[in-house]
This record gives C-alpha cells, structure tokens and sequence, in this order.
C-alpha cells in the first residue's frame, strides 16, 4: 500500500492532509476490518471459525452435545486449560516458550494438596502458598533464561524432567491426593442461580459503560474513534453472549430434572473470566504490558527506550508459572486428586495449542489473554464431543493435532502476508 | 555567530593500542545542521557513540549551553535533551504510530495508561513537523515505508522537547521522494532551533540540507566550514586525503611521524 509518500511536503504545509482520524460509518469500519483480515491480521477469527465447525458437526452427530448438561462440562472441562494457556501466552509474546508449565501445575498442586491434609492448612492459605510456589520456579526459570541466556526451549525443558520428581517423591508411585472442601466444590458445585444473574448483568453494564465513556472522551477530543454504530453492535453481542451463557447454565440441566436440581454457573467459570478481565487489563492498559509487547516486538528498540528487557523477561515466566499453579489446581479440582502424573503429558502441549489456535503467535509479540479462552475451548470440545461420540482415544490425538497445525499455519500464512502487504 | 549548544573539546578515544579519535573539537550550533562526514573509519560513529554516552572519553570537554557536564550514560545524555536516531531505527514493529513515540516513557493517569493523552501530543508533533503522509497516527508501525518510519523515528526524538538531534545515516535505505521527504524533516528541525547532526555518505543529500561541515579523517578532524565555502568535489577530497588546497589536515598523518 502506498500511502501518499510520492508528494514532497512543504514547510508551510501544517496539516496532514491524509490522516483519517475514524472510521466515520459501519460501512468504513467494516471494509477497514476486511483490509486487515486480507493484510493478515486475523485474530482469533480462525479460532471462532473452528469452535462453530466443531459445534456444527457435534451437534448433528449427537444429540446430547448441545445440552446444557454437556455445556456445563465443558466449561469445567476446559477451564484448566484457559488458564494455562493464559500464562503460556506471556512467555510466548515475548517469543519465547514454557514447556515445564504444566507439570510445574502438577507440582503446585501437590504440594497445595500436601499442606491441607499433612499440615492442616486451610485451602486459601495452601493455595497461595502453592502460587508462591509456582511464581518461585518461574523466577528461576526467567533468571537461567534472562542471565545465563540459555535459550528457554532448554531450560523449560529441563524443568519439565525435573519437576516430574516433586509430585513423584512427595506422593509416592502409584498414590494419589484426594482434594476435596473448597478446592473441589470449584468444579462441582455451582454459583447461586441470583448471583450469576446479578455478576452477569453487572459485567454486561460495566462494559457498556466503559465502552460509550471511551467512544465519548474520544470523539469529544477529535480522536481515533471506532462508529457509534460498531460500539453499540459490540456491546449487543457482549451481552447476548454473557447472558445467553448465564441463561444456559442458570437452567436445570440435570438429567433427570424431576428428582435433582443441578443449577447454576460453575465457579470454575468466574474464575476464568476474572483472571480474563485482570490479564486484559495489564496487557492492554499498562506501561507494564505495552513493555511486554515492545520487547516481544523488537527487544533492541524495547532495551534503547530504557525498557528493562531482562525483568520483563523474568517477569512473564513467574506469570506464567503462578498462572500454571492455578490451572493444576483447577485440573486437581476437576478430577479430584493428584497423582504423580498430574501435569505431566499432553496438558502443556494442550495448553500451548490452545493458545497459538486463539490467535497468539509463536513469533512474539503478538497475543491477547482472550485468546488463551477461545483456543481452550476448541482444544476442550475436541475430546468432549469425540467422547460422546464413543471413539477411540487415537481420534482425539489425530484431530487436535491437526487442528493445531491448521492454527500454526494460519499464524505462519498471516505472518508473511502481513510482511508482505504490510497492514 | 552565535555560541553552540554542544561542543567537545580536544577528545581523544582509544581502544586498546588503536587511537580511534586525536584531539577531536566538534560543536553543533542551534538552528544549524552540521554534517559529519568521513570515510568508513575516519571515527564517526565513536563521535556519536561518545556524544550519545555509550562510550566515555579519554580526555576532553563535553561542554552543553557552554557550561561543561559530566556525562556517564545515554541517560544522562536524554537528560540533556540530545537525542540520538539510530540507522537501524529501533521501532516496534507490532505497536503503533503512538505507542512507539511514547515507548519507555508512557503518559499515565493512576496505573493506567492515558492513551488519548498520547496519541493528542503524538498527534500535535506530527502535525508541527508538518508531517502528512501518514494515514493515521494509530496505524501499526510495520505498515509504514522506510520513510515514514524514519519520520517516525525523528518525531519520537522531537517529541521530548530535545535541543540537539543526531541522525545517523537517515537516508541510506530510501528512494528519492523518500529521501526527499526525510532531507525536508531535516531542515524543519533546523528551523525550530535545534541542533541538528547529520551523518551521512551522501554528499548530495550534504550539500542540500547542511548549513556545516565537519569533515573526519582518520580520527582528526579535517574540516569544520561552513558548507557554502565548499563544493562538491572539495568535500570528497577532505574525506579521502584528509585535505583540499589550502583546507585541511596539513601533513598527511598516515605517514607523518607522530
């Protein structure tokens, strides 16, 4: 694209005659938004596509996909998943990866599982300690990373061995933690039904409120807006989305409905939005998170700005593995105990998966915390529905597997174009 | 004439047994742009590497508003308010027009970034170097051509009410009306007071924009004129003798005795 650069400027030239400050109609916001995707830039667009399709085709192959039943379970299903995929997202913006996220998760969690029933712990105090934890193994993965310069592929790599020894010295070959009390009511017991109605309806009016006071400040002051037209329409779909999700899981959804009530949001799914909220918040609105992008983008540019590159590399990998503590709990609660093999296997690829089909890139720099929400949720239906379907666990490695290397793909494709159209 | 805003006095700069720079004066005036010419290895980057703080000196004065200053870091340099645009740009690609004026030193209000805070003096100081060739000051930085990007680089310098500007090789990578645009950018700063530096290869561009010169030669300064004292060819030969007629360096130092 060349933007006008033919025309020499004049020194009493004091306007720039080509700046568009807004997209001024629907019609220009949606053709600039064509552009992008034309340009490469895609988002989590691929990753919405594939979550419909696989909707799609479960739900004509059988009917008990799209109930509320399985839809709860999903939720649960793929908490953990977002979670570590949230974390993962901040080592890979940076460009770099974490394969000892999951099993530093197993870790955590059995340590946590230890505290509440040799020590006696409650579950909050084990559960910050099991973060503390996790944030601690981060650090010293970022310090190997950041001052040794041993590339983090090696050094995650090595944690990965490594860390498989706490939960199997801790708990013993063949044993097991059971969680239970809180920790585990996360996954099977359900927020009040007027509580869930009530968060929902406040989410719903805060980002309504957010979104109009933002599009006000910034016309007001003559600045790069988006239409009236594009806030309002994304204010409707937020809020027929939370509150369609919220009206789902508020139903009865027991299989037999006249003998048991199961009601109600899963509490693992605030907690899943309130670590969505907090992450899009740090990354999209403070000087901490714009260092994050700037050194993922170009960490000379980030270090010549006076950006210290070094403590937002350590910084993202204790993310990262605070963020690992909370999804091997999650992944605890969900199955009920701990095991020495908790974490370990597929969980990070899964997790890694989830976040590159949602749309962040391997190259760096590019990524969004709600991108670690809708890659979980695909990677999560995929054994979901295939489970219902009765098929044979080869399946399920087959298809995520390919879907993950559709989702590269895409990213790599974007990439190039986006280097070569430049938009 | 009036006094300069920086000066080095006398610098000499040494790397091991390799005397980079002799006794090196340099003064860049306000309003002016002085040129910094010199072959590959005359030591012009170890010039600017010096005024930018990466390097220290040997010996010598580093004189600001003739007053002289102890400089240990490129942020005492920033301090100053000189700043250096590097050849190689240093630009996030991923972020935009804004977010990259302001990179490390984002506006806030609370924890939380003000955004529109930045893209009005982002906007403001486009506007004031009469840039008009950028689509939107929110577009990623990795859409732009070579010279909206060194534009961009410029503005971010400007941006910081900086007196002094150091451009390494701004036009090197660029196409005519590119450098044509870049070479205006130039002589606007100028205009507004500052002092500019120039360094390049390119003795059209040189001649066009420059107001001094100050030519390198093997580490010694063979020239500090005003550029319409000189021609063309004279530049070329100060930067690969070392002298032209009665200007320059008087003996050639490659093979006099020192």
């Amino acid at each position: 694209m060349t933007v006008g650069s033919d025309t020499p400027a004049k020194t009493s030239d004091h306007d720039f005659a080509n700046d568009n400050r807004q997209a001024t109609s629907l019609g220009d916001a949606a053709r600039d938004y064509l552009n992008r995707l034309r340009g490469g830039d895609m988002g989590s667009l691929p990753a919405i596509l594939g979550l419909v399709v696989l909707f799609a085709i479960f739900t004509s192959a059988h009917d008990r996909f799209l109930t509320t039943y399985n839809m709860a379970n999903l939720v649960i299903q793929a908490g953990s998943i977002i979670v570590l995929a949230m974390g993962i997202v901040f080592v890979l913006l940076l460009g770099e990866i974490d394969l000892s996220a999951g099993v530093a998760g197993g870790a955590c969690a059995t340590i946590v599982a230890l505290l509440m029933i040799d020590y006696g712990w409650t579950w909050w105090l084990a559960t910050l300690a099991g973060i503390a934890v996790g944030a601690v193994i981060g650090l010293v993965i970022g310090l190997l990373v950041s001052l040794l310069g041993i590339p983090s592929f090696v050094v995650t790599l090595a944690f990965f061995l490594g860390l498989q020894a706490v939960a199997l010295k801790l708990i013993g070959s063949g044993g097991s933690l059971r969680i239970t009390g809180v920790l585990r009511d996360i996954s099977i017991k359900n927020v009040p039904v007027a509580a869930g109605w009530i968060a929902a309806g406040l989410i719903v009016a805060a980002f309504a409120a957010l979104s109009l006071w933002r599009y006000r400040s910034r016309s007001a002051r003559g600045l790069v807006h988006k239409p009236l037209a594009l806030v309002v329409i994304q204010i409707v779909v937020l809020a027929a989305i939370v509150l369609g999700v919220t009206a789902l899981l508020s139903a009865n959804r027991a299989p037999n409905p006249a003998v048991f009530n199961i009601s109600g949001i899963p509490w693992v799914l605030p907690i899943v939005v309130a670590l969505l909220l907090f992450w899009t918040f740090v990354l999209g609105r403070t000087r901490y998170g714009r260092h994050l992008y700037a050194v993922g983008g170009n960490a000379e540019a980030a270090r010549r700005a006076g950006i210290s590159v070094l403590r937002i590399k350590i910084s993202a990998f204790v993310i990262c593995t605070g963020m690992a503590a909370i999804a091997g709990l999650l992944s605890a609660s969900y199955t009920g105990k701990v095991s020495p093999g908790s974490g370990g296997g597929n969980v990070l690829l899964y997790a890694v998966a989830a976040a590159v089909i949602g749309g962040t890139s391997l190259f760096g720099g590019r990524g969004r915390a709600i991108d670690a929400v809708i890659g979980g949720l695909v990677i999560a239906t995929i054994p979901n529905g295939l489970g219902l379907l009765n098929q044979a666990a080869y399946i399920n490695y087959i298809v995520t597997g390919g879907v993950l290397l559709l989702a590269a793909s895409v990213d790599a494709v974007s990439r190039r174009r986006r280097s070569a159209a430049g938009v | 004439m009036t006094q300069p805003l920086l000066e080095l006095r006398g610098v000499n700069k040494s790397f091991g047994v390799v005397h980079v720079l002799h006794d090196v004066d340099f003064a860049v005036y306000p309003g002016q742009v002085t040129a910094l010419v010199g072959d590959n290895g005359a030591g012009k980057s170890t010039l600017v590497k010096i005024i930018a703080g990466i390097y220290g000196r040997d010996s010598g004065e580093y004189l600001f508003d003739e007053q002289q200053v102890h400089v240990h870091g490129p942020r005492d340099v920033g301090a100053l308010g000189v700043e250096v645009v590097y050849q190689d740009l240093a630009l996030c690609d991923n972020l935009d027009i804004v977010e990259n004026m302001f990179l490390g030193r984002e506006l806030r209000s609370g924890i939380v970034l003000d955004d529109n805070a930045m893209e009005e003096k982002a906007r403001e100081t486009l506007a004031s170097l009469s840039v008009r060739t950028v689509k939107s000051v929110r577009q990623s930085v990795a859409s732009l051509s070579g010279g909206q990007r060194q534009t961009v680089a410029i503005a971010k310098a400007v941006l910081w009410n900086s007196r002094v500007v150091l451009l390494d090789e701004p036009t090197a990578a660029l196409g005519v009306a590119q450098t044509r645009q870049v070479l205006d950018l130039v002589r606007r700063l100028a205009d507004r007071g500052l002092g500019v530096v120039l360094i390049s290869h390119n003795m059209t561009d040189v001649m066009e924009v420059a107001d001094r010169i100050t030519a390198l030669y093997l580490g010694r300064v063979a020239a500090d004129v005003p550029a319409e004292d000189l021609t063309h060819s004279q530049i070329v030969e100060l930067i690969t003798a070392g002298r032209s007629g009665d200007l320059g360096i008087a003996e050639n130092p490659a093979t006099a005795n020192v």
